[in-house]
Protein backbone atom coordinates (compact mmCIF):
# COMPACT_ATOMS: atom_id res chain seq x y z
CA UNK A 1 0.00 0.00 0.00
CA UNK A 2 1.33 3.76 -1.26
CA UNK A 3 0.99 6.14 2.00
CA UNK A 4 -0.54 8.18 -0.90
CA UNK A 5 -3.92 6.52 0.09
CA UNK A 6 -3.81 7.94 3.56
CA UNK A 7 -3.62 11.33 1.80
CA UNK A 8 -6.23 10.66 -0.45
CA UNK A 9 -8.41 9.87 2.79
CA UNK A 10 -7.37 12.74 4.01
CA UNK A 11 -8.39 15.11 1.34
CA UNK A 12 -11.59 12.91 0.81
CA UNK A 13 -12.43 14.05 4.16
CA UNK A 14 -11.33 17.54 4.15
CA UNK A 15 -13.41 18.32 1.35
CA UNK A 16 -16.48 16.50 2.60
CA UNK A 17 -16.23 19.06 5.65
CA UNK A 18 -15.74 21.68 3.45
CA UNK A 19 -19.02 20.42 1.63
CA UNK A 20 -20.77 20.30 5.43
CA UNK A 21 -19.50 23.81 5.48
CA UNK A 22 -21.10 25.10 2.29
CA UNK A 23 -24.28 22.77 2.08
CA UNK A 24 -25.43 22.76 5.69
CA UNK A 25 -27.50 25.48 7.66
CA UNK A 26 -27.44 24.47 11.11
CA UNK A 27 -24.44 26.09 13.45
CA UNK A 28 -23.61 23.25 15.26
CA UNK A 29 -23.06 21.04 11.88
CA UNK A 30 -21.04 23.91 10.28
CA UNK A 31 -18.61 23.36 13.20
CA UNK A 32 -18.36 20.06 13.08
CA UNK A 33 -17.07 20.16 9.69
CA UNK A 34 -15.01 22.47 10.37
CA UNK A 35 -13.82 19.91 13.18
CA UNK A 36 -13.63 17.36 10.40
CA UNK A 37 -11.12 19.44 8.23
CA UNK A 38 -9.11 19.66 11.15
CA UNK A 39 -8.81 16.08 11.66
CA UNK A 40 -8.25 15.73 8.08
CA UNK A 41 -5.36 17.57 7.99
CA UNK A 42 -4.58 16.39 11.06
CA UNK A 43 -4.23 12.74 9.45
CA UNK A 44 -2.27 14.36 6.51
CA UNK A 45 0.27 15.92 9.08
CA UNK A 46 0.75 12.54 11.08
CA UNK A 47 1.29 10.94 6.81
CA UNK A 48 3.77 13.30 6.41
CA UNK A 49 5.53 12.89 9.43
CA UNK A 50 5.82 9.28 8.51
CA UNK A 51 6.84 10.10 5.36
CA UNK A 52 9.57 12.24 6.42
CA UNK A 53 11.19 9.96 9.43
CA UNK A 54 10.38 13.53 11.47
CA UNK A 55 8.16 13.69 14.72
CA UNK A 56 7.65 17.36 13.82
CA UNK A 57 4.61 16.54 11.55
CA UNK A 58 3.14 14.50 15.06
CA UNK A 59 3.71 17.69 16.88
CA UNK A 60 2.27 20.15 14.68
CA UNK A 61 -0.84 18.06 14.48
CA UNK A 62 -0.87 17.90 18.34
CA UNK A 63 -0.80 21.89 18.44
CA UNK A 64 -3.63 21.57 15.78
CA UNK A 65 -5.79 19.75 18.24
CA UNK A 66 -5.15 21.86 20.87
CA UNK A 67 -5.98 24.88 19.27
CA UNK A 68 -9.17 23.07 17.74
CA UNK A 69 -10.13 22.56 21.32
CA UNK A 70 -9.61 26.11 22.14
CA UNK A 71 -11.85 27.04 19.00
CA UNK A 72 -14.31 24.36 19.90
CA UNK A 73 -14.95 26.22 23.34
CA UNK A 74 -15.46 29.96 21.98
CA UNK A 75 -17.12 29.06 19.04
CA UNK A 76 -19.78 26.76 21.04
CA UNK A 77 -19.91 29.81 23.27
CA UNK A 78 -20.80 32.42 20.39
CA UNK A 79 -23.55 29.61 19.47
CA UNK A 80 -25.07 29.21 22.56
CA UNK A 81 -25.18 33.03 23.28
CA UNK A 82 -26.35 33.65 19.89
CA UNK A 83 -29.01 30.77 20.98
CA UNK A 84 -29.71 32.41 23.87
CA UNK A 85 -30.63 35.98 21.80
CA UNK A 86 -32.23 34.75 18.70
CA UNK A 87 -33.53 31.65 19.65
CA UNK A 88 -32.45 29.82 16.70
CA UNK A 89 -29.23 28.18 15.35
CA UNK A 90 -29.42 28.54 11.92
CA UNK A 91 -26.60 30.85 10.05
CA UNK A 92 -29.25 32.24 7.80
CA UNK A 93 -30.78 33.96 10.86
CA UNK A 94 -28.04 35.86 11.96
CA UNK A 95 -27.75 38.58 9.26
CA UNK A 96 -27.64 41.55 11.68
CA UNK A 97 -25.27 43.17 9.83
CA UNK A 98 -26.79 43.15 6.54
CA UNK A 99 -27.64 46.96 5.08
CA UNK B 1 -11.21 11.36 -23.22
CA UNK B 2 -9.16 8.02 -23.47
CA UNK B 3 -6.01 9.78 -22.40
CA UNK B 4 -8.53 10.46 -19.50
CA UNK B 5 -9.51 7.06 -19.12
CA UNK B 6 -5.85 6.42 -18.95
CA UNK B 7 -4.86 8.85 -15.96
CA UNK B 8 -7.67 7.17 -14.47
CA UNK B 9 -6.81 4.28 -14.79
CA UNK B 10 -3.06 4.58 -13.53
CA UNK B 11 -4.16 6.41 -10.39
CA UNK B 12 -6.30 3.40 -9.28
CA UNK B 13 -2.84 1.45 -10.15
CA UNK B 14 -0.89 3.56 -7.61
CA UNK B 15 -3.81 3.64 -5.06
CA UNK B 16 -3.90 -0.45 -5.38
CA UNK B 17 -0.40 -0.64 -5.57
CA UNK B 18 1.45 -2.11 -2.64
CA UNK B 19 4.67 -0.65 -1.03
CA UNK B 20 6.71 -0.57 1.82
CA UNK B 21 4.12 -0.99 4.45
CA UNK B 22 2.15 -4.21 5.59
CA UNK B 23 -0.16 -5.61 4.23
CA UNK B 24 -2.00 -6.14 7.76
CA UNK B 25 -1.82 -2.11 7.38
CA UNK B 26 -3.19 -2.50 3.83
CA UNK B 27 -6.19 -4.67 5.56
CA UNK B 28 -6.70 -1.89 8.49
CA UNK B 29 -6.88 1.13 5.58
CA UNK B 30 -9.01 -0.74 3.29
CA UNK B 31 -11.58 -1.63 6.38
CA UNK B 32 -11.26 2.10 8.22
CA UNK B 33 -11.09 3.98 4.95
CA UNK B 34 -15.14 3.20 3.76
CA UNK B 35 -15.76 3.46 6.75
CA UNK B 36 -14.88 6.60 7.53
CA UNK B 37 -15.48 8.41 4.42
CA UNK B 38 -19.17 6.76 4.87
CA UNK B 39 -19.64 8.66 8.61
CA UNK B 40 -18.51 11.48 6.81
CA UNK B 41 -20.88 11.81 4.36
CA UNK B 42 -23.57 11.30 7.29
CA UNK B 43 -22.95 14.67 8.57
CA UNK B 44 -23.62 16.19 5.75
CA UNK B 45 -26.82 13.97 4.78
CA UNK B 46 -28.09 13.17 8.45
CA UNK B 47 -31.05 14.80 8.88
CA UNK B 48 -30.68 14.58 12.59
CA UNK B 49 -27.97 16.60 14.22
CA UNK B 50 -27.63 13.77 16.72
CA UNK B 51 -26.74 11.51 14.31
CA UNK B 52 -24.09 13.83 12.05
CA UNK B 53 -22.55 14.06 15.92
CA UNK B 54 -22.13 10.59 16.42
CA UNK B 55 -20.99 9.96 13.01
CA UNK B 56 -17.83 12.19 13.65
CA UNK B 57 -17.68 10.83 16.19
CA UNK B 58 -17.29 7.53 14.70
CA UNK B 59 -14.63 8.87 12.06
CA UNK B 60 -12.39 10.45 14.53
CA UNK B 61 -11.96 7.21 16.71
CA UNK B 62 -11.06 5.45 13.63
CA UNK B 63 -8.59 8.39 12.61
CA UNK B 64 -7.42 7.27 16.34
CA UNK B 65 -6.57 4.18 14.67
CA UNK B 66 -5.48 5.09 11.94
CA UNK B 67 -3.01 7.56 13.99
CA UNK B 68 -1.80 4.05 15.89
CA UNK B 69 -0.89 2.08 12.24
CA UNK B 70 1.25 5.29 11.26
CA UNK B 71 3.25 5.08 14.12
CA UNK B 72 1.89 7.93 16.50
CA UNK B 73 0.20 6.45 19.10
CA UNK B 74 0.58 9.19 21.52
CA UNK B 75 -1.66 11.22 19.01
CA UNK B 76 -3.88 7.99 18.69
CA UNK B 77 -4.77 8.70 22.61
CA UNK B 78 -4.88 12.28 22.48
CA UNK B 79 -7.25 12.16 19.58
CA UNK B 80 -9.68 9.64 21.46
CA UNK B 81 -9.22 12.02 24.78
CA UNK B 82 -9.25 15.33 22.95
CA UNK B 83 -11.97 14.83 20.22
CA UNK B 84 -13.91 11.90 20.80
CA UNK B 85 -13.92 12.77 24.81
CA UNK B 86 -14.17 16.62 25.15
CA UNK B 87 -14.83 18.21 22.19
CA UNK B 88 -17.43 15.86 20.93
CA UNK B 89 -19.23 15.39 24.29
CA UNK B 90 -19.21 19.82 24.08
CA UNK B 91 -21.09 19.25 21.00
CA UNK B 92 -23.62 16.84 22.55
CA UNK B 93 -24.20 19.00 25.74
CA UNK B 94 -24.45 22.24 23.20
CA UNK B 95 -27.26 20.34 21.44
CA UNK B 96 -29.17 19.55 24.22
CA UNK B 97 -28.84 23.23 25.33
CA UNK B 98 -29.52 24.53 21.69
CA UNK B 99 -32.74 21.97 20.94
CA UNK B 100 -32.14 18.89 19.08
CA UNK B 101 -35.67 19.37 17.29
CA UNK B 102 -34.46 23.12 16.40
CA UNK B 103 -35.38 22.50 12.72
CA UNK B 104 -32.53 21.98 10.63
CA UNK B 105 -33.90 24.24 7.46
CA UNK B 106 -32.86 22.19 4.67
CA UNK B 107 -34.60 23.72 1.53
CA UNK B 108 -35.28 27.24 1.99
CA UNK B 109 -33.19 30.09 1.73
CA UNK B 110 -30.72 27.68 -0.52
CA UNK B 111 -32.21 26.57 -3.64
CA UNK B 112 -29.51 26.54 -6.40
CA UNK B 113 -26.69 27.49 -4.03
CA UNK B 114 -26.48 23.81 -2.69
CA UNK B 115 -26.00 22.08 -6.31
CA UNK B 116 -23.62 25.08 -6.68
CA UNK B 117 -21.59 24.00 -3.11
CA UNK B 118 -22.31 20.87 -3.80
CA UNK B 119 -20.03 21.12 -7.33
CA UNK B 120 -17.95 22.74 -4.99
CA UNK B 121 -17.24 20.23 -3.09
CA UNK B 122 -16.73 17.63 -5.40
CA UNK B 123 -14.59 19.98 -7.61
CA UNK B 124 -12.61 20.55 -4.25
CA UNK B 125 -12.15 16.86 -3.39
CA UNK B 126 -11.03 16.02 -7.51
CA UNK B 127 -8.39 18.87 -7.30
CA UNK B 128 -7.02 17.81 -3.83
CA UNK B 129 -6.78 14.40 -4.51
CA UNK B 130 -5.38 14.55 -8.16
CA UNK B 131 -2.12 16.88 -6.29
CA UNK B 132 -1.93 14.37 -3.70
CA UNK B 133 -1.68 11.56 -6.40
CA UNK B 134 0.92 13.68 -8.42
CA UNK B 135 3.05 12.92 -5.86
CA UNK B 136 2.34 9.08 -5.85
CA UNK B 137 5.37 7.40 -5.49
CA UNK B 138 5.39 8.47 -1.67
CA UNK B 139 7.32 5.63 0.18
CA UNK B 140 7.78 6.11 4.00
CA UNK B 141 11.17 6.45 5.82
CA UNK B 142 9.64 5.25 9.13
CA UNK B 143 9.89 6.47 12.44
CA UNK B 144 11.67 3.29 13.83
CA UNK B 145 14.32 5.58 14.54
CA UNK B 146 12.84 8.46 15.89
CA UNK B 147 10.51 6.45 18.05
CA UNK B 148 13.43 4.68 19.31
CA UNK B 149 12.89 5.25 22.99
CA UNK B 150 8.89 5.05 22.86
CA UNK B 151 6.56 7.37 20.91
CA UNK B 152 5.66 9.75 23.67
CA UNK B 153 9.22 10.29 24.80
CA UNK B 154 10.55 11.27 21.31
CA UNK B 155 7.33 13.90 21.01
CA UNK B 156 7.77 15.37 24.15
CA UNK B 157 11.52 16.12 22.98
CA UNK B 158 10.31 17.26 20.07
CA UNK B 159 7.54 19.73 21.73
CA UNK B 160 9.64 20.62 24.71
CA UNK B 161 12.68 21.07 23.26
CA UNK B 162 12.01 22.63 19.19
CA UNK B 163 8.69 24.28 20.23
CA UNK B 164 8.80 25.22 23.46
CA UNK B 165 7.77 28.72 23.01
CA UNK B 166 4.82 27.62 20.70
CA UNK B 167 3.65 25.66 23.75
CA UNK B 168 3.44 28.36 26.00
CA UNK B 169 1.44 30.32 23.84
CA UNK B 170 -0.54 27.51 23.25
CA UNK B 171 -1.14 27.33 27.02
CA UNK B 172 -2.23 31.49 27.04
CA UNK B 173 -4.75 30.55 24.25
CA UNK B 174 -6.21 27.65 26.14
CA UNK B 175 -6.75 30.32 29.29
CA UNK B 176 -8.07 33.03 27.31
CA UNK B 177 -10.72 30.61 25.62
CA UNK B 178 -11.73 29.42 28.55
CA UNK B 179 -12.01 33.00 30.06
CA UNK B 180 -13.68 34.00 26.60
CA UNK B 181 -16.17 30.87 27.17
CA UNK B 182 -17.28 31.59 30.42
CA UNK B 183 -17.67 35.41 29.65
CA UNK B 184 -19.79 34.94 26.15
CA UNK B 185 -22.04 32.35 28.37
CA UNK B 186 -22.30 34.53 31.39
CA UNK B 187 -26.08 36.12 31.60
CA UNK B 188 -26.70 38.71 33.57
CA UNK B 189 -29.30 38.75 36.18
CA UNK B 190 -31.75 41.39 35.11
CA UNK B 191 -33.91 40.85 38.17
CA UNK B 192 -33.46 40.91 41.79
CA UNK B 193 -31.82 37.88 43.60
CA UNK B 194 -34.81 35.80 45.60
CA UNK B 195 -32.99 34.11 48.49
CA UNK B 196 -34.21 32.18 51.28
CA UNK B 197 -34.86 35.66 53.54
CA UNK B 198 -36.31 36.88 50.39
CA UNK B 199 -39.05 34.19 50.44
CA UNK B 200 -39.58 33.60 54.26
CA UNK B 201 -40.72 37.52 54.23
CA UNK B 202 -42.70 36.90 51.25
CA UNK B 203 -45.15 33.66 53.23
CA UNK B 204 -45.04 35.68 55.93
CA UNK B 205 -46.59 38.88 54.25
CA UNK B 206 -49.10 36.61 52.80
CA UNK B 207 -50.44 35.19 55.82
CA UNK B 208 -51.96 31.75 55.75
CA UNK B 209 -50.43 28.37 57.72
CA UNK B 210 -47.07 29.30 58.45
CA UNK B 211 -45.92 25.90 60.38
CA UNK B 212 -46.05 22.52 58.56
CA UNK B 213 -49.44 21.53 57.99
CA UNK B 214 -50.94 19.00 60.04
CA UNK B 215 -50.68 15.67 59.11
CA UNK B 216 -54.45 13.19 58.80
CA UNK B 217 -55.52 11.63 61.23
CA UNK B 218 -55.16 7.46 60.80
CA UNK B 219 -57.38 5.88 63.03
CA UNK B 220 -57.91 2.55 64.31
CA UNK B 221 -61.18 1.93 62.42
CA UNK B 222 -59.89 3.34 59.10
CA UNK B 223 -56.08 3.56 59.11
CA UNK B 224 -55.98 5.56 55.86
CA UNK B 225 -54.78 9.13 54.71
CA UNK B 226 -58.57 10.12 53.71
CA UNK B 227 -59.58 11.17 56.67
CA UNK B 228 -59.06 14.74 58.28
CA UNK B 229 -57.18 15.20 61.70
CA UNK B 230 -59.09 16.55 64.72
CA UNK B 231 -57.46 19.97 66.15
CA UNK B 232 -57.21 20.62 69.30
CA UNK B 233 -60.89 21.88 69.54
CA UNK B 234 -62.37 18.66 68.04
CA UNK B 235 -62.86 19.92 64.68
CA UNK B 236 -61.76 17.93 61.62
CA UNK B 237 -58.84 19.87 59.84
CA UNK B 238 -59.81 19.90 56.25
CA UNK B 239 -56.17 21.05 55.45
CA UNK B 240 -54.61 17.75 57.38
CA UNK B 241 -55.77 15.37 53.92
CA UNK B 242 -53.61 15.63 50.88
CA UNK B 243 -54.74 18.03 48.13
CA UNK B 244 -55.10 15.56 45.44
CA UNK B 245 -57.48 13.02 47.45
CA UNK B 246 -59.03 16.74 48.62
CA UNK B 247 -59.82 17.86 44.61
CA UNK B 248 -60.39 14.31 43.63
CA UNK B 249 -63.41 14.17 46.22
CA UNK B 250 -62.09 11.27 47.67
CA UNK B 251 -62.02 12.46 51.22
CA UNK B 252 -63.77 10.77 53.96
CA UNK B 253 -65.69 12.73 56.68
CA UNK B 254 -64.74 11.86 60.51
CA UNK B 255 -68.25 10.42 60.58
CA UNK B 256 -67.50 7.46 58.63
CA UNK B 257 -65.04 6.23 61.17
CA UNK B 258 -66.76 7.01 64.22
CA UNK B 259 -66.12 4.27 67.07
CA UNK B 260 -69.27 3.07 68.48
CA UNK B 261 -68.74 4.31 72.39
CA UNK B 262 -70.00 6.32 74.57
CA UNK B 263 -69.29 9.97 75.17
CA UNK B 264 -67.37 9.84 77.36
CA UNK B 265 -64.59 7.52 75.97
CA UNK B 266 -61.02 8.99 75.59
CA UNK B 267 -59.04 7.66 72.95
CA UNK B 268 -57.67 8.33 69.27
CA UNK B 269 -60.73 7.32 67.35
CA UNK B 270 -63.54 10.14 67.04
CA UNK B 271 -66.11 9.79 69.36
CA UNK B 272 -69.86 9.00 67.82
CA UNK B 273 -71.24 12.46 68.63
CA UNK B 274 -71.79 15.71 66.65
CA UNK B 275 -68.95 18.22 66.93
CA UNK B 276 -70.45 21.22 68.11
CA UNK B 277 -67.39 23.54 68.98
CA UNK B 278 -68.27 23.99 72.92
CA UNK B 279 -66.09 21.01 73.78
CA UNK B 280 -63.00 21.30 75.53
CA UNK B 281 -59.60 20.55 74.84
CA UNK B 282 -58.36 17.26 76.53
Amino acid sequence: MNLSNYLVLATILFSIGALTVLVRRNAIVVFMGIELMLNAANLAFVTFARMHGDLTGQVVAFFVMVVAAAEVVVGLAIIVAIYRTRRSASVDDVNLLKS
Amino acid sequence: MTTMLATAGGLLATLGETGRTSGGEAVLFWVLAPVMVIAALGLVFARRTVYAAMSVVLVMVCLAVLYVAQEAPFLGIVQVIVYTGAVMMLFLFVLMLVGVDTAETFTDALGGHRWIAGLLGVGLAAVLVSVSLTAADISPRGLERANAGGNPEAVARVLFGDFVITLEVVGILLITAAVGAIVLTHRQRLTRRVGQRERAEARVAAGGVLTPLPAPGVYARSNAMDVPALGPDGRPLEQSVSRVLRIRGQERPVEDVHAHLGPDAVGSTPPERAITGEEQVR
